[in-house]
């Protein structure tokens, strides 16, 4: 008989109060008896819905059901066969959009839990096995792998997975992509990340760090030189976007890639680091994504007061609910219908206000979502000493410019198959950000999952 | 993991490293930059290649210690690893048709100017090099410059080495003597840049002005080392590091390679104090 509780169990998280000043993840994970009992709760329906809304199409009704039964490593195994990264999605994929969206026990009361039992199970694998993965025997067929982000990891385990040499170029010092210059420790323990990496490596992956494709090699080197016979471009959408409002360039004003990149990648919150950030009484975010709600949340546990200055309202918010939420408690304040005109600045160059411009919602735009248009007369000034724009990111132009004939969209998007990755040249595919604009790290996994696959099929024709 | 193939110091503060970098070397030209970390939990700072060798793999870096990071790189000694080395990056400096150049080196900015000059040299063009320093004891790559220069000019602020008064006073002086320029290279403190390229403006010289502004990634990600140049907002580390200095606005520039200046000074003392506990 399934468990017919109307409601998901409840994560276990840090309290607001504690977590705002450390940096330790906020979600806790399921005991045992918690994932059994949530996994209880499954129907498993016959035509599968939720694994429809999975962009890697784990098998989701199978893996909770050995999580029923407390076959944990069975499970694991199971979302193994779809999924390079289960710890990781577990912890960051928008499931209530995707999987639990089709959830069928949602319709009546909430749906399976189906992101935090896969969290668990990644984490139980992870905590409980010793065992390395093994590398595949190798097919002698050498695959090059752009950035090392989740598009990036997850083409690259795919094809090691079947027997290809892979090697991963990443432009910083660590891999990772995202998940370690992006994603704040509090969301995404980077030991996580870590372990996901390392089993990569275990099945055979190269990762080579400190590569700049574009400056130390080109994608035609990469081909004609180094003899790779394919490449899978992932290198994300690196690029911050300014307002181009007046004092933009203050001391004090971030782009909300710097911000994160100073505090995830360099450990900028750690009071032995190194690298410096700057320590805010009053922080202003610009934006209403996911990497606003990060920069946001890092600043409050710098021991900011931080406010999100968004120019729709909390509707429209486009980040994800549950990070919302989380800002909230943990006393972030939300101006709504509010957009920056101009940053001023005191004598030295410091950031000293946020002149902001109320709006009010007109008809649609073509985003669906209704137009901010300004109330004149409305300008008020808040006070902050700093500034972080995290108005979204575009493709990185470097390996645009120095790759002939791959063609892009105006706003700098690598055009590529949306089936099969490939790009307007032979054997380069391309996926994630990249291609996409800044989307969400499940999405881009299943472009490198299905570039992975046409690749596969690719030098196995042109083996033949 | 990048061995130091040769160590050597310059003067007191400015030291010089042959690093074994080979991927860096075949790719690297004059202007361009790398980006190094010293250890694991190390700061990323860039650094502008001094000179490349590309048969032997090596680039060489040429620092002055004046933070945390830079004393820290000061204590690796020959045969030590530079954990992290990337490069080559931003753009290298355009030097294609010039016949007639002045290249102005301040400081430790003679590190960067020299390589161009060099190049400049090679391709058979004219170059008159201008360099300062704040006093003999401070002079580097004197024969360098000597060797590939038509023309070499010393200048010190105290007058121990060549004349007395700025690189600007000497650049002046041969412009004011009918020397013409294609073009006007300027590599050294912002406050000097600034004013060199006030000078050439007045003139009608082309300058390029080599800007070294705080940056993380130096791939375009992060924006910390954004400029204003001509009214728009540049990103130093994929627009630059070079850039037309009539248009740069220098004062802004200057304010911006201010922001850490406390922590930088905390954080080195606290990094000698280290280093003063291990000699005892």
């Amino acid at each position: 008989m399934p468990n017919m509780s109307l409601k998901k169990n409840e994560m276990p998280s840090q309290s607001p109060e504690v977590r705002r000043s450390n940096f330790k993840e906020v979600a806790l994970g399921y005991t045992e008896e918690q994932a059994i009992d949530e996994a209880q709760r499954c129907l498993h329906c016959k035509h599968k819905p939720c694994v429809s809304g999975c962009p890697v199409q784990i098998n989701i009704p199978e893996f909770i059901k050995e999580v029923a039964e407390g076959n944990f490593e069975k499970a694991y195994e199971i979302i193994s066969e779809s999924s390079s990264l289960p710890a990781v999605c577990g912890r960051v994929c928008p499931q209530e959009t995707q999987c639990e969206q089709k959830c069928v026990r949602g319709i009546k009361g909430e749906p399976v839990a189906i992101g935090r039992l896969e969290r668990f199970v990644a984490d139980y694998h992870n905590a409980h096995s010793e065992e390395k993965a093994k590398a595949p025997a190798k097919n002698g067929h050498k695959v090059a792998v752009i950035g090392s982000g989740p598009a990036g990891l997850t083409c690259a385990g795919d094809l090691a997975k079947k027997g290809y040499d892979v090697t991963v170029f990443e432009a910083l010092h660590l891999a990772g992509g995202v998940l370690v210059y992006g994603i704040p420790e509090f969301r995404l323990p980077k030991s996580i990340v870590q372990k996901e990496i390392d089993t990569l490596k275990e099945i055979g992956v190269k990762v080579e760090t400190n590569v700049v494709v574009g400056k130390t090699f080109s994608i035609d080197e990469l081909l004609d030189e180094y003899k790779f016979e394919a490449v899978f471009i992932g290198s994300g959408a690196g690029l911050p976007k300014f307002m181009n409002i007046k004092g933009e360039n203050l001391k004090g004003v971030y782009s909300a890639n710097e911000f994160l990149t100073r505090i995830n990648l360099m450990k900028a919150y750690k009071p032995d680091s190194s690298t410096p950030v700057q320590h805010s009484k009053h922080v202003s975010v610009v934006g209403g994504g996911n990497v606003a709600m990060d920069a946001a949340r890092c600043a409050r546990r710098l021991g900011a007061e931080v406010t999100v200055v968004y120019r729709r309202t909390e509707a429209e918010l486009p980040a994800r609910r549950e990070e919302v939420e989380h800002a909230m408690e943990e006393g972030i304040e939300f101006k709504f219908l509010t957009n920056p005109v101009k940053i001023t600045g005191d004598d030295n160059g410091w950031v000293n206000g946020l002149i902001c411009r109320q709006m009010e919602l007109g008809e649609p735009d073509e985003s669906g979502r209704r137009r901010p248009i300004p109330v004149e007369g409305s300008d008020f000034t808040l006070n902050t000493d700093c500034v972080i724009m995290a108005l979204g990111t575009s493709p990185n132009p470097l390996i645009k410019s120095t790759t002939k004939g791959l063609e892009t969209q105006k706003w700098g998007g690598i055009i590529a198959d949306e089936e099969t990755g490939l790009t307007s040249r032979e054997g380069v595919y391309a996926g994630g950000d990249a291609v996409t604009g800044a989307a969400t790290v499940i999405l881009a996994m299943g472009a490198g999952k299905n570039a992975a696959a046409a690749i596969d099929e690719y030098l196995r024709n042109k083996g033949e | 993991m990048y061995k130091i193939l040769e160590k050597r110091e310059l003067n007191p503060t400015v030291t010089l490293m042959v690093v074994d970098a080979p991927l860096v070397a075949k790719k690297g030209e004059p202007g361009q930059f790398i980006i190094l970390r010293v250890d694991e939990e190390g700061e990323r700072i860039p650094l502008t290649i001094a000179d490349y060798d590309r048969e032997k793999g090596t680039v060489t870096i040429i620092f002055q210690v004046v933070g945390a990071t830079t004393e820290k790189l000061n204590h690796l000694n020959e045969g030590d690893y530079i954990h992290d080395f990337v490069g080559p990056l931003g753009r290298a400096t355009k030097t294609e048709g010039l016949k007639k150049v002045a290249v102005v080196g301040g400081g430790v900015g003679c590190a960067i100017a020299y390589p161009v000059t060099k190049k400049l040299h090679e391709q058979g063009c004219e170059v008159h090099a201008i360099a300062g320093f704040r006093s003999k004891d401070l002079v580097i790559l004197e024969d360098e410059f000597e060797k590939n220069s038509t023309k070499f000019v010393r200048m010190s602020d105290d007058g121990t080495w060549g004349d007395k008064g700025l690189v600007t006073d000497a650049l002046r002086k041969l412009i004011e003597s009918g020397e013409t320029y294609d073009e006007v290279i300027t590599i050294g403190p912002l406050i000097m840049m600034k004013f060199v390229c006030a000078l050439t403006k007045e003139y009608g010289i082309k300058t390029v002005a080599s800007m070294n502004p705080i940056m993380v990634d130096g791939t375009g990600m992060c924006g910390g080392c954004r400029l204003t140049v001509g009214g728009e907002t540049k990103f130093a580390c994929v627009d630059g590091p070079e850039f037309d200095g009539h248009e740069i606005d220098f004062d802004e520039a200057m304010a911006r390679g201010a922001t850490y200046k406390d922590f930088e000074r905390h954080a080195y003392e606290e990094t000698c104090n280290l280093f003063k506990a291990e000699v005892k």
